[in-house]
């Protein structure tokens, strides 16, 4: 099951500039989150702050509090590793990695943090991949291919399994499917269907269709700031805020 | 002007393949199984070879990559993914100075700490010198290596909760290894042929050693003695050693050619 | 126009449209395993200082070379100080040592050497870089790089072999018969020479002058290059005035970064240049160098002052090696920017 997310007065700089300001936002567990707004408005910012891979950029601050079911991201006992393990990321670009095969990619996470067993592996890498609906393309060659062979659909979706395979708690997908073709998208969006029913995801995305198409709940933000949040239906059909109706009907972004 | 910058290629070229050719021509006729497998005769009987000074190469070079491999690449790491601005640059700027320093007087820097310490000449104190020069050359190398690495690969492995070690050394040194063992091989190429460090470290040896305590041949140092010697065998012998020394970098200097240019990820796209 | 856009944004989809995880596998049920999570802070700390361990030995080996050298020349600089440097006379039986030969052997070895190579060089990376065609390029930059992989000692028996009966034989008396006027090509021509010591010195240091020069030749911007074409400049105006110009102080540095290597070389260097510890006019006759003395003497050395006197001449090798190659690396660096860029991707 996944949980639900707590964001407090969160504020984000790269070095002086200021790029996210006092975001409040509750996301709720085991549904679909949608952060929408036009380039450059720290939605990709705001996203990397709750699994603290921002701070892995130099110069890069986060002040505020993220609270993730129980525990304090940003808390003073927490590490930054153990957040990352409990939450899972899938970018905009496939990052698979070039050196290992495709069952080794998606034993990366489990492999790398010390886990041994072999018997159990093989039956998470395969669960992985079924979840992430690639296990019929590359059951075959699992060990033979490299990771970075597949096409761009299936690289994109051999993350998604990399990332499935440690069970986080929250998965957050920054434009996971807007450097991929149609139908690869449409593939990704029917996992994202998926998986909601055990994980807690939010999605970064540029195309106001998918936010409808998958996610119960868009934010829309607006030069680093939240401008409004509540279900999709509400934001697309009747958006509180004029700036939002602005954006969704097109008229800037 | 053409015709002038041509012809300095031209120049250029002559050396070489002169020096090439005689190393063949003179070289070839003594290359035979037992100059590869006895040691020096007593001077003045002709016959013999180089045997334990190929070898003891082999011994020095192997405690040199002991010592240089390990800093080198730490070094290397260190720089690309740790290194902050200033502190970075100190270093850099460092190893660049290490680089530039003549090789006589890290000879003298290793006999004034290994065999003035221990009281006699070794293979350990030839090793240490050559060891020290290979540090700035892997260093640089793998440096530049790991940089090549994309940064998405870093924050793949931090995003699944991978530690910062395990993703340097698993992910971004993995990736980047066939780069890193070519600047490896590229130092042992670089330091298989020095002669002035070795001069009063190691010394040199008429015999088998195997003890890295005491004194060795070396076969720099012995196509060296020989080159200068007044006997015309040990002049003979002294071409066929140098056309092994140049074949071996040679080979080496082509194996690095061919994985570089084979890319520096394995199983790319 | 809110209404209009219902209806295409909102198809809320009730059911996947294509064939979703395989239908026996329903992932909502899947029980989520404990995984034992090892703190990796000591691991990710104790790393980090490891690293940082390798980078300070760095450090660590200069202070060293600068420690021992000082230290083991402390007995020399005390005993004749800095007339070291302007004492013409070494002699080891008498203890009396000035390194004035050796300077002079080392400076006027490795000036003849520039004079030699630096045309050369500038010739050929203008060659390879301007002028020849594409395939041609990679293969000549490849045959320089070879050159540069030769080992000093090998240098040094193809120089005393075939180079130095050359020179006794076909060019020494060229020389002083068309040149002996000007009093550098004068006295006996024993082949064993300052002459060939530069010459060999040349062929060693044109790699590396001619690799910075075609670095930095490429560095150059297109437009310059287009610029001055298209003011009617012929192909070598061009290149005269478009590329060579403005490389100027990167060439400057390839030239001072050649000088540096000359200055250290030692094997080959020894093997030819006679090894007589004389200041003369001629370049047949035979001198002695800074590092040629260390490598000659040093282990025959057979009292501590001996030791150190060629101690407190590594130590001035060291000194004159270690500026120029800094003002080399500052004059390259300006412009090329040496330090390597992270990837962004």
């Amino acid at each position: 099951m996944g949980v639900g997310i707590q964001v407090n007065q969160l504020n984000a700089w790269f070095g002086a500039t200021h790029a996210v300001h006092d975001i409040q936002i509750d996301i709720t567990a085991n549904h679909a989150t949608a952060i929408i707004g036009p380039s450059g408005c720290g939605k990709s910012t705001f996203v990397r702050c709750l699994n603290r891979m921002h701070e892995t950029i130099p110069n890069a601050r986060v002040e505020g509090t993220v609270k993730i079911g129980d525990t304090h991201v940003y808390g003073n006992g927490t590490s930054a590793v153990e957040i990352r393990r409990r939450v899972g990321m899938v970018f905009q670009k496939p990052n698979p990695f070039p050196t290992m095969s495709v069952y080794d990619n998606v034993a990366a996470g489990l492999k790398l943090n010390g886990y041994r067993s072999h018997r159990d592996l093989d039956e998470i890498v395969e669960r992985s991949l079924r979840q992430a609906a690639l296990w019929d393309e590359v059951k075959d060659l699992l060990k033979k291919k490299s990771g970075a062979s597949l096409s761009g659909g299936q690289q994109q979706r051999l993350c998604i399994a990399r990332a499935l395979a440690v069970e986080p708690e929250v998965m957050l997908m920054d434009e996971p499917a807007s450097a991929l073709d149609p139908i690869s998208t449409s593939k990704i969006e029917d996992l994202i269907f998926e998986l909601k029913q055990n994980y807690t995801i939010v999605i970064v995305t540029h195309n106001m269709q998918q936010a409808a198409r998958v996610a119960e709940f868009t934010a829309f933000f607006l030069s680093g700031k939240l401008v409004e949040f509540d279900k999709t239906e509400k934001i697309f059909t009747n958006p509180g805020d004029k700036r939002t109706e602005d954006y969704i009907t097109g008229r800037f972004g | 002007m053409v015709g002038l910058a041509a012809g300095a290629t031209l120049m250029v070229l002559v050396p070489l393949v002169a020096i090439f050719g005689y190393l063949v021509y003179k070289g070839i006729g003594s290359l035979n199984w037992n100059f590869l497998t006895q040691i020096p005769k007593p001077v003045g009987e002709t016959g013999g070879g180089m045997a334990n000074a190929i070898v003891g190469s082999g011994m020095i070079l192997l405690i040199a990559s002991l010592i240089g491999v390990p800093m080198g690449i730490g070094t290397g790491i260190y720089l690309a993914e740790f290194g902050k601005k200033r502190f970075g640059y100190l270093i850099r700027f460092t190893a660049d100075v290490l680089n530039g320093v003549p090789s006589i007087v890290i000879g003298i820097v290793a006999w004034s700490l290994v065999v003035v310490y221990q009281k006699h000449f070794s293979a350990l104190a030839g090793g240490v010198a050559l060891g020290i020069m290979m540090v700035p050359i892997i260093s640089r190398s793998t440096e530049e290596m790991l940089l090549m690495v994309p940064q998405s690969l870093r924050e793949a492995a931090w995003g699944l909760g991978i530690p910062q070690w395990r993703t340097t050394l698993s992910i971004t040194l993995r990736t980047a290894s066939s780069g890193v063992i070519t600047a490896v091989m590229l130092s042992f190429a670089r330091v298989a042929g020095e002669t002035a460090p070795l001069l009063f470290t190691t010394l040199g040896n008429k015999f088998w050693n195997f003890n890295m305590n005491q004194e060795t041949a070396a076969l720099p140092l012995q196509i060296y003695v020989y080159a200068q010697s007044p006997y015309d065998d040990w002049h003979r012998q002294a071409w066929a050693g140098a056309l092994i020394l140049i074949i071996l970098i040679v080979i080496s200097m082509s194996l690095v050619r061919m994985a570089a240019s084979r890319g520096v990820f394995k199983g790319g796209n | 126009m809110l209404k209009q856009m219902n209806g295409p944004l909102l198809k809320t989809k009730a059911q996947p449209n294509s064939a979703g995880p395989s239908p026996e596998e329903p992932a909502a049920l899947v029980p989520r395993r404990k995984f034992e999570h090892k703190s990796s802070r000591f691991a990710d700390a104790t790393f980090r200082y490891l690293m940082l361990a390798c980078a300070l030995s760095v450090l660590a080996i200069v202070v060293l070379i600068v420690r021992e050298l000082i230290l083991s020349s402390a007995l020399a600089r005390h005993a004749f100080g800095f007339k070291f440097f302007v004492t013409q006379v070494w002699d080891p039986v008498s203890g009396d040592f000035g390194a004035l030969p050796f300077i002079y052997g080392t400076l006027v070895s490795s000036l003849l050497a520039l004079i030699l190579a630096v045309p050369l060089s500038i010739g050929v990376a203008t060659f390879t870089t301007e002028l020849c065609p594409q395939r041609l390029r990679s293969l000549l930059s490849y045959v320089v790089e070879l050159l540069a992989t030769i080992p000093s000692v090998i240098y040094g028996l193809w120089g005393m072999y075939v180079l130095v009966p050359f020179l006794r034989q076909y060019v020494q008396p060229f020389l002083a018969k068309y040149f002996g006027w000007t009093g550098l090509f004068g006295g006996y021509q024993f082949g064993y020479s300052m002459l060939a010591a530069g010459i060999i010195l040349a062929i060693m240091i044109i790699p590396i002058v001619t690799s910075i020069t075609r670095e930095v030749m490429s560095a150059v911007p297109t437009a310059q290059r287009e610029g001055v074409l298209a003011i009617g400049a012929t192909r070598w105006e061009m290149i005269r005035v478009g590329v060579l110009r403005n490389a100027r102080t990167g060439i400057m540095g390839a030239i001072i970064l050649g000088l540096g290597r000359a200055l250290g070389e030692t094997i080959a260097v020894t093997m030819l240049i006679g090894n007589r510890p004389e200041i003369a006019k001629s370049l047949f006759a035979p001198g002695y160098t800074l590092a040629s003395v260390i490598a000659n003497e040093f282990s025959e050395a057979s009292d501590d002052l001996y030791l150190s006197a060629l101690v407190e001449i590594g130590l001035a090798l060291f000194l004159i090696t270690l500026l120029v190659n800094i003002v080399a690396q500052l004059m390259v660096w300006s412009i090329t920017r040496g330090s390597a860029q992270r990837a962004t991707a």
